[in-house]
């Protein structure tokens, strides 16, 4: 039986030291061991995003990281999105465009989302579609949520004026 | 999920090393988009992952014009369609990356990998084979290189044995007036594995009227991707014309052996390997004349 590995790492700025089994995705590690619960396992296969964290920079599918990879990784999850003056503006924009029915799918599609505008504030209606197709919404339709993170995009453009 | 060790050596050497030790009950995790999914599904078993991300030589990516890219097995598709010199100098290798699953699996998903896991519907494969790519390959007492229409054997299968690593993919310089591209068809937009695959590449002459050499391959009608020889061969020395095009992609056909299952007859995806052709062949030209 192997024994558990000791990894550390940044989980939204916060440096995190915890004990894994090499088997244990970094999905499992941040529910199960860290009692971050925001990030949902939807698919647990890399088809449906619910379970999005930025590593490093880049958008991944937590399922399909193992726990041991995390070491000297910086990650954000969707607890992280949240600021200290209250919901960021693209959680603003998905409650008042009404982009969410049940709820499984929309931390990942934040944070999906938040990766797209970290890197392109400007992107077009056809560059989020691109971005999300990793995403899998069975409630919305897609189209209310293609229209939260355009009008999270106008509201940042103001925030930054 | 099963029991497993996890191994992240820090030099080639440390990786040749575990694998001369644990042979076939190891696994070699790159991005893992396809090997833990398997291991999570009891589709295959092993006692160690062996993780390579934090082998320099595994993750670096370089280009000169004498030598061409050297493309480190574990580089991940996202960091090969964001550089601008390899959009600018490997157009069907960029076509692959942006096209294989979603931004989530491109962060993660690469080339190496891709080739390891030897499905026949990668998409990778025809284009790094249109490119003229090679594989580098280290064993604990040697290396050698494969040109990668040689690499996979069978669905699943290639010629690495259990204590062999594939380190990095060369691809050549291209020469002047050349353009490539890959053509996957899909049911729909994105997020879905290849009905049938197909990467070509072309050099036309200075007036760009001719075809110097060109080189097609394809995916998802056989049981390894495939170089379709003779279609390029057919098209060297031809006047640039809808029938030589036809006609090469009637030679690509009759390299598909397809089968048919849920994605597609046989039938269908022999008619879809002649759409594609010409359809690939269309833009690598434009891509030429653009270059």
């Amino acid at each position: 039986m192997p024994g558990k590995i000791q990894v550390n790492t940044t989980i939204n700025g916060e440096q995190i030291e915890f004990l894994c089994e090499p088997r244990q995705s970094l999905l499992e590690v941040l529910r199960d061991e860290l009692n971050l619960i925001g990030s949902k396992e939807g698919c647990n296969n890399g088809n449906c995003g619910a379970c999005n964290v930025i590593m490093n920079g880049l958008l991944v599918n937590s399922c399909l990281v193992l726990g041991p990879e995390a070491e000297g990784a910086l990650i954000e999850t969707i607890e992280g999105v949240m600021g200290p003056a209250g919901l960021h503006p693209l959680q603003q924009a998905f409650l008042e465009n009404a982009a969410l029915q049940c709820g499984i799918c929309t931390p990942g599609f934040i944070v999906a989302a938040k990766a797209l505008l970290d890197r392109n504030p400007h992107a077009t209606e056809a560059e989020i579609r691109h971005w999300c197709a990793g995403n899998l919404c069975r409630c919305t339709g897609y189209d209310k949520i293609i229209r939260a993170v355009l009008d999270a995009e106008s509201r940042l453009e103001v925030l930054k004026k | 999920m099963q029991t497993f060790e996890y191994a992240a050596p820090s030099t080639l050497q440390g990786a040749l090393a575990l694998l001369q030790v644990k042979g076939d009950r190891a696994r070699v995790l790159s991005g893992g988009t396809d090997l833990i999914v398997q291991v999570r599904e009891d589709r295959r078993h092993l006692d160690t992952m062996i993780d390579i991300k934090k082998i320099p030589e595994l993750i670096e990516m370089r280009y000169d014009p004498i030598h061409g890219l050297h493309l480190g097995a574990s580089v991940p598709c996202c960091r090969i369609y964001e550089d601008p010199i390899i959009q600018r100098t490997y157009p069907g290798l960029v076509d692959a990356a942006f096209l294989i699953g979603g931004i989530q699996i491109q962060s993660r998903a690469s080339f190496g990998g891709n080739l390891c896991n030897s499905s026949p519907a990668a998409d990778s494969i025809p284009a790094l084979i249109a490119h003229h790519a090679v594989c580098c390959i280290a064993g604990s007492e040697s290396t050698r290189k494969v040109p990668v229409e040689d690499f996979c054997t069978a669905p699943g299968k290639n010629v690495l044995s259990p204590t062999e690593l594939l380190v990095a993919l060369e691809v050549p310089p291209p020469p002047k007036h050349f353009g490539a591209s890959y053509l996957r068809f899909i049911p729909r937009n994105e997020m879905d594995i290849a009905v049938v695959g197909c990467g070509v590449s072309i050099e036309l002459s200075a007036d760009q009227l001719t075809c110097v050499r060109a080189r097609i391959a394809l995916g998802a009608v056989a049981p390894t991707p495939v170089l379709a020889k003779e279609a390029g061969l057919y098209l060297a020395g031809k006047r640039i014309s809808e029938e030589s095009i036809q006609k090469a992609a009637a030679s690509a056909q009759t390299v598909a052996h397809p089968i048919t299952d849920m994605r597609g007859t046989a039938e269908y995806r022999r008619h879809l390997v002649g759409v594609l052709t010409r359809r690939a062949l269309h833009s690598a030209i434009e891509r030429a004349k653009g270059a």
